[in-house]
């Protein structure tokens, strides 16, 4: 199945994410900043990336800055989790190669529809 | 404990029975819940409370709980006895009215048995002067021609121990 | 499926609290002119952390409170707003309410809605002042489902490097329509030799057919890609009417500046049933355990028939002894995870202290050490209250208005030293004061008029500064809010008393007071001191022994009838007859056969009188009112290596029993008081 790496500084927000996906099957890895999560996903190959935006240590969008560089992250499906409806946050993702986002708050259903688009 | 063919035919019969364990305290026949029967253990040395009333005699200690030990004959005023070979601590779970249950222990002059008793045999006993005061008493029961006298544990056992404030200031 | 999130809960209420904590001391920090960018940042972190996870777990009230808070903060981040005394005022108040809320939540009592609204209209009006005050703007395109779309979609060429996958976006596409008809152009495409498979060069027509398929449905498949492809959709059929409306909320309202209440925060105490543990803390563990299986292995042998001759009983010794040092270790090891620093309790008080100086327009300083000393988890849950009390009495009553203090020829600003520090088995906890002091006099007065005193007695100063802990007492001439109200100081002794520690208040009037609070480490086990009264083995917590000595007539003194003195060095000091108190047969009643032991609590000497002073071991202390009930003179039992129980003595309770004794001579079971 597939593997999941799941980056958010909340405790709560990782515990609900990994529980959901692992019920649907999928193999997840936690992270609790984009630091770690560089690390972690340096080390092993995920097919998914679910990120949120504001963390100590490194953000989101730098974290898929960073990670998007690497050549076996290319082509990556990595998404933002994010509470911002303003436009910039989205955009700054865009461009910095992120693939899409997931609107907080989320339930565990659109959460697990939106990776089952994404991981096919 | 044997069953009779009038047991067994009770028991098809469908109707609802409390199983009691009976003991005996200065001749009379007294019986209680076996649910709340943790279990018997011989009379041994006791740790004795301070200022605590005579019919507490102290604390023991039963695997890693400390239990308080209360002497029934000293808590209904009855005659002084012995304790002897027969004498056996009766350890119960009491129900303490919506906070956690404890755990205390009676000493007694002898067990007697195991009874299977209809509910319905149990009958609102008469204030006929029992030693024990009638409201610890749930009723009476008649069982192979002798009386018992069922006990309401819970509330003589906690009422024992509010008692301790009061005689305290005596 | 519905995935319950009620799991989740706990750890969000822990993590928004400590989220919480982190904002307020960033806020403090803010307030004293640190203006820190990283700082900023990590309030606001924390706001949107509490925001994100209360709306995912449905505390919506709390998710839409928390968005003012965090548009607030945001600006502030971005520097499109100036960090002013009221704005963080503002956000302590809202810290504040936040709180609240989520203990309501958590408790499932109802949340004060009032003080929630008022903090909102406090926030939304700084957010009004300065920006264009848009609000919130709704669109509304209410679009009618046509019999079907025509979609046509061109990506850009790079789109696959965001990890898009344009087969994922058709088959979503198709997912929508009970048909649909697929056109492909490659206009495009290269030569399969100068073809980057990265790089997509292929676009689609498609005609979308369906009935209730709204534009909006169309859009959202894209809306991740839409700013990196061509996307025009044309309904198939020929009507189309978009409905727009757009509304914005515009509230500017006047306020009063927040003078925040400085009981805002209820002062429940949070007792979580989880801790925190440095891993190396386990691995200990982890070591330790291996350590004792392997000495329970060998130990075992010996069970296993192995004959005992003197070399055997020399390994089994030798065994045992390791037995009793990995279980010491083991168990220091245990205790210590339960430890944690003492800033946990601290941490409240600067605000505390920020919050009382200005109600009552003092200037104070708080200074704080020893932060890092350890203690147990539930002492310093329990400890929090008694320590808020004692800082409020001390800002209260103790350090005196500037104008006062100016006069006395003091500093403006008073100073209050909260300190930790291990001494001996315990933890000390001191709370100095640099105010007026305690008022000998204002004292023994109340004390008369309360009874609490005769007027002939005589009472050293530590007696008299020691009766503001009597219940009852209160020397404030008007009863403040925050204390004077005579409940507090009795409280917070018996507080202190039922987790097994003592207080006690030295004082200089004019130059201040000291409240010392001494607490064991650990509320499970006691050094103890097995003595012998009667056939019977009481336990003395080694902590409160002085010293134990051989009785000599000649310092025998009586006092008045009924009771005893002994002459030690300089010093007059009860003698206790413990047997009496507790009704026991004593091997003997001449006190020159036995031994006294002299303890002290809470700065009062007594001196036990026991037959005999056996070994001395460390006890795990059993509640006698688990399953019984408080007896007074005893903090609880335990159970000796012999299987027997012996009851543990509490000096302080059994001083009380002491004095009343002498005061009303009450013949109690098995004995009485020599009248």
């Amino acid at each position: 199945m597939a593997r999941i790496l799941a980056v958010d500084d909340s405790a709560s927000m990782r515990q609900m994410v990994t529980f959901t996906l692992k019920g649907a099957g999928y193999q997840v890895t936690e992270a609790a900043d984009g630091q770690e999560a560089l690390t972690k996903a340096k080390s092993q190959q995920f097919d998914l990336i679910i990120t949120d935006v504001n963390m100590p240590v490194m953000d989101g969008i730098t974290f898929i800055k960073n990670l998007r560089g690497e050549a076996n992250y290319k082509f990556t499906p990595m998404l933002m989790l994010t509470t911002e409806s303003a436009g910039d946050k989205k955009a700054q993702g865009k461009a910095a190669g992120a693939t899409g986002w997931i609107v907080k708050p989320f339930n565990p259903d659109q959460l697990l529809n939106t990776v089952k688009k994404v991981l096919g | 404990m044997s069953e009779t063919a009038e047991e067994i035919a009770q028991h098809e019969s469908n109707k609802e029975f409390k199983e009691l364990l009976t003991f005996f305290l200065a001749g009379e026949e007294y019986g209680v819940d076996i649910l709340r029967v943790q279990e018997i253990k011989g009379w041994d040395s006791v740790t004795n409370i301070p200022n605590t009333p005579e019919y507490i005699r102290g604390v023991i200690n039963i695997r890693g709980s400390i239990v308080p030990i209360i002497d029934m004959r000293l808590r209904f005023n009855l005659e002084k006895k012995e304790y002897d070979a027969t004498t056996v601590v009766i350890v119960l779970n009491v129900v303490n009215d919506g906070k956690t249950d404890r755990t205390m222990g009676v000493v007694v002059d002898a067990v007697s048995d195991v009874y299977n008793v209809p509910i319905d045999d149990v009958k609102a006993s008469p204030d006929f002067g029992t030693a024990v005061d009638t409201e610890f008493v749930t009723g009476l029961a008649t069982i192979e021609e002798k009386m018992i006298i069922v006990l309401d544990i819970d509330h003589m056992l906690n009422a024992a121990e509010l008692a301790v404030i009061d005689k305290i200031a005596e | 499926m519905s995935i319950d999130l009620e799991q989740f809960h706990e750890t969000f209420f822990e993590e928004s609290f400590e989220g919480l904590d982190i904002m307020e001391s960033g806020l403090l920090e803010l307030e004293q002119g640190d203006v820190d960018l990283e700082n900023i940042n990590t309030i606001f972190r924390s706001a949107h952390s509490i925001k994100g996870g209360s709306g995912t777990f449905g505390f919506t009230a709390v998710a839409e409170f928390t968005h003012d808070m965090e548009t607030l903060l945001d600006q502030m981040r971005n520097g499109e707003r100036q960090v002013t005394e009221a704005v963080v005022e503002t956000l302590l108040g809202s810290v504040d309410v936040l709180r609240n809320m989520l203990n309501a939540i958590r408790d499932g009592s109802d949340i004060d809605v009032s003080s929630v609204a008022e903090v909102t209209v406090a926030i939304k009006a700084i957010l009004g002042e300065e920006s264009a005050g848009t609000g919130s703007t709704e669109t509304q395109v209410a679009a009618i489902p046509a019999k079907g779309w025509q979609v046509n979609f061109k990506p850009y060429i790079d789109i696959m490097k965001t990890g898009n996958d344009t087969v994922r976006l058709l088959r979503e596409l198709n997912s929508l329509a009970e048909s649909a008809e697929v056109t492909i152009n490659n206009d495009s495409l290269p030569l399969l030799s100068e073809l980057d498979p990265e790089d997509c060069h292929q676009s689609w027509s498609i005609n979308l057919i369906g009935n209730d398929i709204s534009e909006d449905d169309i859009r959202e498949v894209f809306a991740w890609v839409d700013d990196e492809c061509e996307l025009i959709i044309e309904s198939l059929a020929q009507d189309d009417s978009s409905v727009g409306s757009e509304h914005s909320d515009n509230d500017c309202r006047e306020t009063e500046p927040n003078k925040r209440k400085t009981d805002k925060r209820s002062n429940k105490p949070v007792e979580s049933s989880s801790i925190r543990v440095n891993i190396s803390k386990v691995d200990e563990l982890i070591n330790m355990v291996g350590e004792l299986v392997i000495t329970q292995s060998m130990l075992s042998r010996f069970g296993e028939g192995e004959e005992f001759n003197a070399s055997t009983i020399e390994k089994l010794k030798d065994g045992l002894a390791q037995l009793e040092g990995h279980t010491r270790e083991l168990q220091e090891s245990v205790m210590r995870i339960r430890m944690m620093p003492i800033s946990f309790a601290f941490q409240r008080f600067p605000r505390l202290v920020h919050d009382l100086s200005t109600t009552f327009d003092k200037k104070i300083e708080l200074v704080m050490t020893g932060e890092s000393t350890e203690l147990d988890k539930t002492v310093l849950e329990k400890i929090g209250d008694p320590l808020v009390h004692l800082v409020r009495n001390s800002l209260d009553h103790g350090i005196e208005s500037p104008q006062v203090r100016i006069e006395s020829g003091k500093s403006e600003t008073g100073v209050i030293e909260l300190s930790a520090f291990h001494q001996g088995g315990n933890i000390v906890i001191q709370i100095k004061d640099d105010g007026a002091g305690l008022n000998k006099d204002r004292i023994i007065t109340k004390a008369k008029e309360k009874g609490l005193v005769t007027k002939e007695e005589h009472l050293s100063d530590d007696q008299i500064y020691d009766l503001i802990f009597r219940p009852g007492f209160s020397t404030a001439d008007v009863v403040s809010d925050v204390s004077g109200r005579g409940v507090g100081m009795d409280v917070v002794r018996r507080n202190i008393r039922e987790l097994g520690g003592a207080v006690e208040v030295k004082s200089t009037a004019g130059e201040g007071s000291v409240f010392t609070i001494r607490l064991p480490l650990t509320l499970a086990i006691l050094d103890g001191q097995l003595v012998g009264i009667g056939n019977e083995t009481y336990i003395l917590p080694v902590i409160s022994i002085i010293e134990s000595l051989q009785v000599k007539t000649e310092n025998i003194n009586a006092v008045a009838g009924n009771s005893e003195v002994y002459r030690l060095r300089d010093e007059y000091i009860p003698i206790v007859r413990l047997y009496q108190i507790f009704g026991i047969k004593p091997i003997s009643t001449e006190l020159e056969s036995g031994l006294l032991v002299v303890v002290e609590a809470e700065g009062k000497k007594i001196a036990i009188y026991v037959d005999d002073l056996l070994g001395q071991q460390q006890v795990v202390i059993k509640s006698l009112e688990t399953n019984f009930k408080k007896i007074e003179g005893l903090s609880g039992a335990t159970i000796l290596g012999d299987g027997t129980v012996a009851l543990i003595i509490d000096i302080a309770g059994l001083i009380e029993l002491y004095q009343k004794d002498m005061a009303n001579v009450v013949p109690i079971k098995g004995g009485g008081l020599a009248a």
